[in-house]
């Protein structure tokens, strides 16, 4: 099986899909002349043209609500967010327009429609450009949210994303694109909606999803050097939430860390502690841990930047308190 | 253009008149709910563009949208029943009177967030052009959306991509309550089209008849050359801004509504039928009457269909 960066992962998975359907187009800021921000695009618009590897003003409301339309007669738009801090401005688009289309016409339109770019904090670059949001688009009716960790996911997912037949909001790590993993060849999806048990364990479940599963599965190894057995379940899909994955594995050890680098108030471990325990209360032997970033903006500074992220330390700790030791 | 087509535009807005004023009852006696926004005094705008299209063509529109909608060709009865909620709707109840649908007839929806649906109508427009197909799509909003920051992102994009759309501002002078020399900065809002290099002009939206003439010249030099446009159609609303408020207090007179009702666009172009001689009095009373009993068909056909349905509540979000 090849090694591929996750950003080439992604790259193939858009290469493979427009290949495949010439409905689909990608458009947003530099990503055809330019080869992506993140080089996600790269060799795209050689490939494809600029018909269907489409440059814009910088205009994220704009764009997504023209990718919106175009849905509207039949064609299948991948949006590209160059980060997702930018998608705010798209919010009333995703919110009022693709999420609702259908709703309200009474099934008479569908919106397939992936917007995708990089999320989560990342490398100083203060408080506009770093951050979480993905329990904003959690919240909206209507909406998927993915969110992959590794290459292998990334591409599965993103063809799956690409499949759908409804809106899918897709959160590429943005510190995860130069991480590197097996990609089996060619054509094959990962279904939305199901989770993946990345490391097995007996002791506790840690529930994780994008750049806070590299930290779980550190955490993990230096558990393991104290007789700590943890299970490291990926999410991979936030919404809608594979449950029976969850439950399998806390039915097993009974205990849970949710490691969540947004903040914590209404983020989506919120959601999934309280769906947990109404699925499973009698399943518990401790409450649900939540380690998240802190209720402040990123700060510029790196230890400050740190210090409000999720740690391992803050990890290790919230584990051995599942454990009462 | 014979006289039956000048017979048919009458028809249309009598239609749109009698269905508003109908709907302006059903709201009293609470058959119509939530915000209901009524195109009386405006006909016009909507009968002479859309009559200047082909079926084919593509038609967005804001919240006000009841006349774009019938406009466009859709079943009074199934509107009707959209306003009730039943299931028999447009929108099997689901969109209501400020989010009517009708795809089969190109009718993209009404949209109640000023501003947004303008890049919906790009993006609409950009699809087609992406398909190679050769349709217009037509674009109506109020003058209030002007300033928004979406509608400059839309025209920038329609412009800088050559899209066959046409903006069509129907400037009723008001936004909700505020006149529009206090919230825009030009009073000739047709020029706002400047600003993108887009060719722009500026037409009376109380004379059915220059509406279509104006669109139709667009629209034929859009289909040979895509490229957009923007038509300023001068109008004005004769209620509230909806059924929540009523047509004349703090912002505006009677005596200004009873100015721009000496230009309603209905009798002034039924006055042009009759000193044409294409129509007689005796004649347009009876489209009139015929046109009523329409409206009561839809009214009847909405009360008696069963309402939206409670299996229907979580069907429609996702395809």
């Amino acid at each position: 099986m090849p090694e591929l960066l996750y950003r080439e992962a992604l790259n193939h998975a858009l290469r493979e899909e427009m290949r495949r359907d010439e409905r689909i187009f990608l458009m947003g800021e530099e990503v055809g002349f330019y080869n992506g921000a993140f080089k996600v695009s790269k060799g795209l618009l050689d490939e494809f043209g600029a018909r269907r590897v489409i440059d814009t003003p910088i205009t994220e409301a704009g764009f997504t609500g023209v990718g919106i339309g175009a849905a509207m007669v039949g064609l299948r738009p991948i949006i590209e967010m160059m980060t997702f801090n930018f998608a705010i401005l798209a919010l009333d688009q995703i919110v009022n327009n693709a999420v609702k289309i259908r709703y309200m016409s009474g099934g008479q339109l569908s919106i397939p429609l992936v917007i995708r770019g990089p999320g989560g904090p990342s490398r100083q670059l203060a408080a506009q450009h770093s951050q979480s949001l993905e329990s904003l688009f959690c919240h909206i009716a209507g909406l998927s949210v993915v969110a992959p960790a590794t290459p292998r996911d990334a591409k599965g997912l993103l063809k799956s994303a690409i499949r759908q037949n409804n809106p899918v909001i897709f959160i590429e790590g943005q510190e995860l694109y130069s991480t590197k993993g097996d990609v089996p060849d060619g054509d094959y999806t990962i279904p939305i909606g199901r989770a993946e048990i990345k490391r097995e364990g007996s002791d506790v479940t840690v529930i994780a999803w994008s750049k806070m599963l590299l930290l779980a599965l550190r955490c993990a190894d230096q558990l393991a050097a104290d007789g700590i057995s943890v299970e490291v379940v990926d999410l991979r899909t936030l919404k809608p939430v594979d449950y029976d994955a969850l439950l399998g594995s806390i039915r097993k050890t009974g205990r849970a860390v949710i490691i969540e680098e947004g903040w914590e108030f209404c983020g989506v471990g919120a959601q999934i502690a309280t769906d947990l325990y109404h699925r499973a209360f009698d399943a518990f032997d401790a409450p649900i841990e939540r380690v998240t970033g802190f209720e402040v903006p990123i700060p510029y500074a790196k230890h400050l930047e740190q210090q409000a992220l999720p740690t391992a330390e803050r990890v290790i700790e919230a584990v051995r308190k599942t454990l009462y030791r | 253009m014979s006289p039956a087509e000048r017979l048919e535009l009458y028809r249309q807005m009598v239609l749109i008149r009698r269905f508003e004023e109908k709907c302006a009852e059903m709201y009293a006696l609470a058959k119509i709910g939530g915000f209901c926004h009524l195109y009386i005094g405006e006909e016009a705008v909507a009968v002479g563009a859309i009559s200047a299209l082909r079926p084919d063509d593509y038609v967005l529109s804001a919240y006000r949208d009841h006349g774009h909608c019938l406009a466009k060709g859709a079943d009074p009865k199934r509107v009707m029943a959209e306003l009730f909620g039943k299931r028999t709707g447009l929108c099997k109840g689901k969109g209501g009177s400020m989010h009517l649908y009708d795809v089969e007839r190109r009718f993209m929806g009404g949209y109640a967030i000023v501003g947004t649906h303008v890049a919906l109508a790009a993006g609409v427009a950009f699809g087609l052009t992406y398909r190679r197909q050769d349709q217009i799509v037509l674009c109506f909003f109020g003058e209030g959306a002007v300033p928004t920051g979406i509608f400059h992102e839309a025209m920038n994009i329609a412009a800088l991509w050559k899209l066959p759309v046409l903006f069509v501002c129907e400037n009723n002078r008001y936004g909700m309550g505020t006149p529009v020399e206090r919230a825009s900065a030009i009073y000739d809002i047709a020029k706002t089209a400047l600003a993108y290099d887009m060719g722009h002009s500026t037409v009376d939206g109380m004379d059915v008849l220059a509406v279509r003439d104006a669109v139709g010249r667009i629209v034929a030099e859009m289909r040979r050359a895509p490229r957009p446009y923007f038509l300023e159609a001068r109008t004005y609303r004769f209620m509230g801004h909806s059924m929540s408020d009523p047509a004349h207090g703090h912002y505006r007179t009677k005596a200004e509504i009873d100015e721009h009702k000496k230009r309603d666009p209905i009798p002034l172009f039924g006055q042009r039928l009759i000193e044409s001689g294409e129509a007689d009095a005796d004649r347009l009373r009876a489209i009139d009457a015929e046109l009523q009993a329409v409206v009561q068909e839809a009214v009847d056909f909405a009360d008696q269909s069963p309402p939206a349905a409670p299996e229907e509540l979580m069907t429609d979000v996702l395809a």
